[in-house]
């Protein structure tokens, strides 16, 4: 097994797919000649061919409108945003079209589409590349939105995004992108979508999380051990549309405590709809009340400011020693 | 691989050429010699400007940057022909033109960095931050151009896209709305040849971009865009059409950047050839208008020399006040989300501990 960074499993994934069925197609801005912004393509276009990797004009709508039509003509886009700020401009065809499709036309059309988009924080990009915009999707019914953690979870989750039936959207962390390196299997292989894994057991405290925040997660997990001797469970959600329920309350009937780490702003988001779940469904299995992590209610901030906006392992452990105090 | 790229034919409107000799003495705009030499000042302190951005972004002592040099004819002599009234609206790369209309440097190195007070342009100067969302300038600028007509103000809009950016619907959109209404709107296209890596062969399969404005039913040219008298001439006119009540007009101005596409990992030499940079340079806006000036007798090798000797000083003294300005707080930043901060979200700052101290700059 190779040693690799998320861009390259990515890259090993969409290469992967393109082998396997003709029916794959990428395009986007910059795709193409240039390998794409982050290189998540590089090469494709010059080993599978232009009809197959492509770059499009400057136009997100026309983007995402290509992918609806192309799918519903049994093709399986993958289309890059090239970054996810930029989605507004293709939200109709997104959420007002593909994700209704299979459901206004009574199952005759549906929409196998992956939107990929590099998102996230802390690595100082200019406005509107960084905000976790995912809460938008994870209310729009028809769509299945995904997160990966870690190459691993990027490729496997990947391939099952393309391979799906209906349209998902995958967001890739920018500061997953080349930070670490982990064991990705050069074969092709699947992980499930809508199933949450458990990346770290405890006894104590759930603590729920996906994308980049797993890893703070992961490591403020480490610090209440050594610090204060505390078992916490990790839980990373991998789709957040749909959620998978079951293991987060499989893990509350055993820590009875919980909490949500999310990136994005703090209200009416991912971390709002996993708690009111957990309200519905184990509420009598906690023993205080469900806490969440999260930035304040602002636009994700000017870059000088993102270290401090963005929840750090710290505030994390400090919210952990609050919770267990209920 | 790398995709070849044909030198677009020169543009439709030329008045001088790259030996900087008037084309046809009846083309020179109306332009007083003072006029000139600040065209000429504002071009060479731009491209020393430039030159320190780049090689301040690689010591990472800027942030965020899109580079200027060979777009400085476009940026320069567009912006030279507005009045300090009339509004623009830049993207990303156009940081020369909000600054040359107002915005002061030291705020535009802010916003390279990342700090909310860049974007906070000075009461009484018209124009809004760099946008970074691809065409969204063009119809804001068609309301901005609405308000003005609406008041009757003898005022233009103008808004800035590039090649690829012409492929947006808000492009078509914006440019349909001002022709419905007449609006005193400009819309400058700086035609560089990439939007990115994408050349703009593969961007649309008009051959000129300007011939867009047909299907709004406005009226578009082209002019050279390494040519700041060109350029100038053409906004000039644009600006006394508009204020005359004759509607929008599209300029599409030839040009080329030299450098990457912004300072944050692009590499040109995936997607262009050294024979086609060559080409470029050898049409270089400032070389050609130099030799015009001189030949005039409006240009030494002492104002030259006035002229970087007060670049360096001026953008370096930019770049310390930039430095200096006081760090950014959870709740500058907050106050600025509503005009009233609702009670929920004050409740977020007070309790998120990163009050007025504790934020970095
Ligand atoms: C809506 C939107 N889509 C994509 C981008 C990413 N992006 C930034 S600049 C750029 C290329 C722009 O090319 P062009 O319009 O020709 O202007 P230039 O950069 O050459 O000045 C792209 C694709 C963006 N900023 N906004």
């Amino acid at each position: 097994m190779a040693q690799l960074t998320m861009i390259e499993a990515i890259r090993s994934a969409l290469s992967q797919a393109l082998e396997k069925d003709e029916r794959v197609l990428i395009f986007g801005e910059d795709v193409g000649v240039s390998g794409g912004v982050f290189r998540a393509t590089d090469g494709l276009m010059q080993r599978f061919g232009e009809e197959r990797v492509f770059d499009t004009p400057l136009a997100e709508s026309s983007i995402a409108g290509l992918a609806t039509g192309l799918s519903i003509q049994g093709f399986l886009p993958v289309a890059e945003i090239q970054f996810f700020g930029f989605v507004f401009e293709a939200m109709d065809e997104i959420i007002g079209q593909a994700a209704r499709m299979r459901f206004r036309t009574g199952g005759r059309f549906h929409c196998p589409i992956v939107y990929r988009a590099p998102f996230g924080g802390g690595v100082k990009t200019p406005e509107l590349h960084a905000d976790s915009l995912e809460g938008l999707f994870a209310q729009s019914p028809g769509i299945k939105v995904v997160v990966p953690s870690s190459p691993y979870e990027a490729k496997g989750l990947l391939l099952s995004a393309i391979f799906d039936e209906d349209p998902v959207l995958f967001l890739e962390h920018m500061k997953l992108y080349r930070s670490f390196r982990e064991e990705v299997p050069e074969e092709f292989y699947t992980l499930p979508l809508g199933e949450a894994k458990v990346v770290r057991e405890g006894k104590d405290l759930t603590l729920i999380s996906y994308g980049a925040m797993v890893r703070t997660a992961l490591k403020s997990a480490e610090m209440a051990e050594k610090e204060q001797g505390l078992s916490v469970e990790v839980i990373d959600l991998r789709t957040i549309s749909p959620l998978d329920m079951e293991t987060i309350v499989t893990s509350i009937r055993k820590t009875h405590r919980a909490m949500v780490l999310q990136e994005a702003q703090r209200s009416a988001g991912v971390a709002a709809e996993v708690i009111a779940r957990i309200n519905e469904e184990a509420l009598y299995d906690l023993e205080g009340p469900v806490l969440r992590v999260t930035p304040p209610d602002t636009v994700y901030p000017f870059t000088l400011f993102e270290k401090e906006w963005l929840p750090t392992e710290q505030l994390v452990l400090d919210q952990i020693s609050q919770a267990m105090q209920a | 691989m790398s995709i070849e790229t044909p030198v677009r034919a020169q543009g439709d409107l030329r008045v001088i050429d790259e030996e900087g000799q008037l084309i046809d003495p009846n083309s020179l705009p109306e332009i007083t010699n003072e006029k000139l030499t600040q065209l000429m000042e504002r071009m060479l302190f731009t491209r020393l400007w430039d030159e320190r951005a780049i090689k301040w972004t690689r010591q990472g002592k800027l942030g965020f940057y899109a580079p200027v040099s060979g777009q400085e004819a476009a940026m320069i002599g567009s912006e030279a022909a507005l009045s300090p009234d009339d509004f623009i609206l830049p993207s990303y790369r156009d940081v020369p033109q909000a600054v040359w209309h107002g915005w002061p440097l030291y705020q535009a190195f802010l916003y390279s960095f990342g700090h909310q007070q860049g974007n906070q342009i000075p009461e009484g100067v018209h124009t809004l931050p760099p946008q970074i969302i691809i065409g969204a300038q063009v119809v804001q600028a068609a309301g901005v151009a609405m308000a003005f007509k609406l008041r009757k103000e003898k005022r233009v809009a103008l808004a800035y896209i590039g090649d690829g950016g012409t492929s947006q619907g808000d492009f078509y959109e914006g440019m349909n709305v001002a022709g419905v209404y007449r609006l005193p709107l400009i819309l400058m296209i700086q035609n560089n040849q990439f939007a990115i890596s994408v050349p703009v062969e593969k961007q649309t399969a008009v051959k000129e971009l300007a011939k867009k404005a047909e299907a709004a039913g406005i009226e578009g040219k082209r002019v050279d865009g390494m040519d700041v008298l060109a350029v100038y001439k053409a906004v000039q006119e644009a600006v006394q059409k508009a204020k005359a009540g004759g509607g929008p007009t599209m300029i599409e101005a030839l040009t080329f950047r030299y450098g990457p596409h912004t300072m944050s990992g692009d590499d040109p030499g995936r997607y262009r050839t050294k024979e086609l940079e060559h080409d470029w340079r050898a049409r270089d806006p400032l070389v050609r208008f130099r030799k015009f000036l001189q030949s005039k007798g409006l240009w030494t090798e002492e104002a030259e020399q006035r002229v970087e000797a007060k670049a360096k000083e001026e953008v370096q003294a930019s770049l310390d006040q930039a430095n200096k300005y006081p760090a950014m707080t959870l709740a500058s930043l907050a106050n600025h989300m509503y005009g009233k901060m609702p009670r929920e979200l004050a409740r977020q700052v007070a309790g998120s501990g990163l009050n007025a101290d504790s934020g970095v700059k």
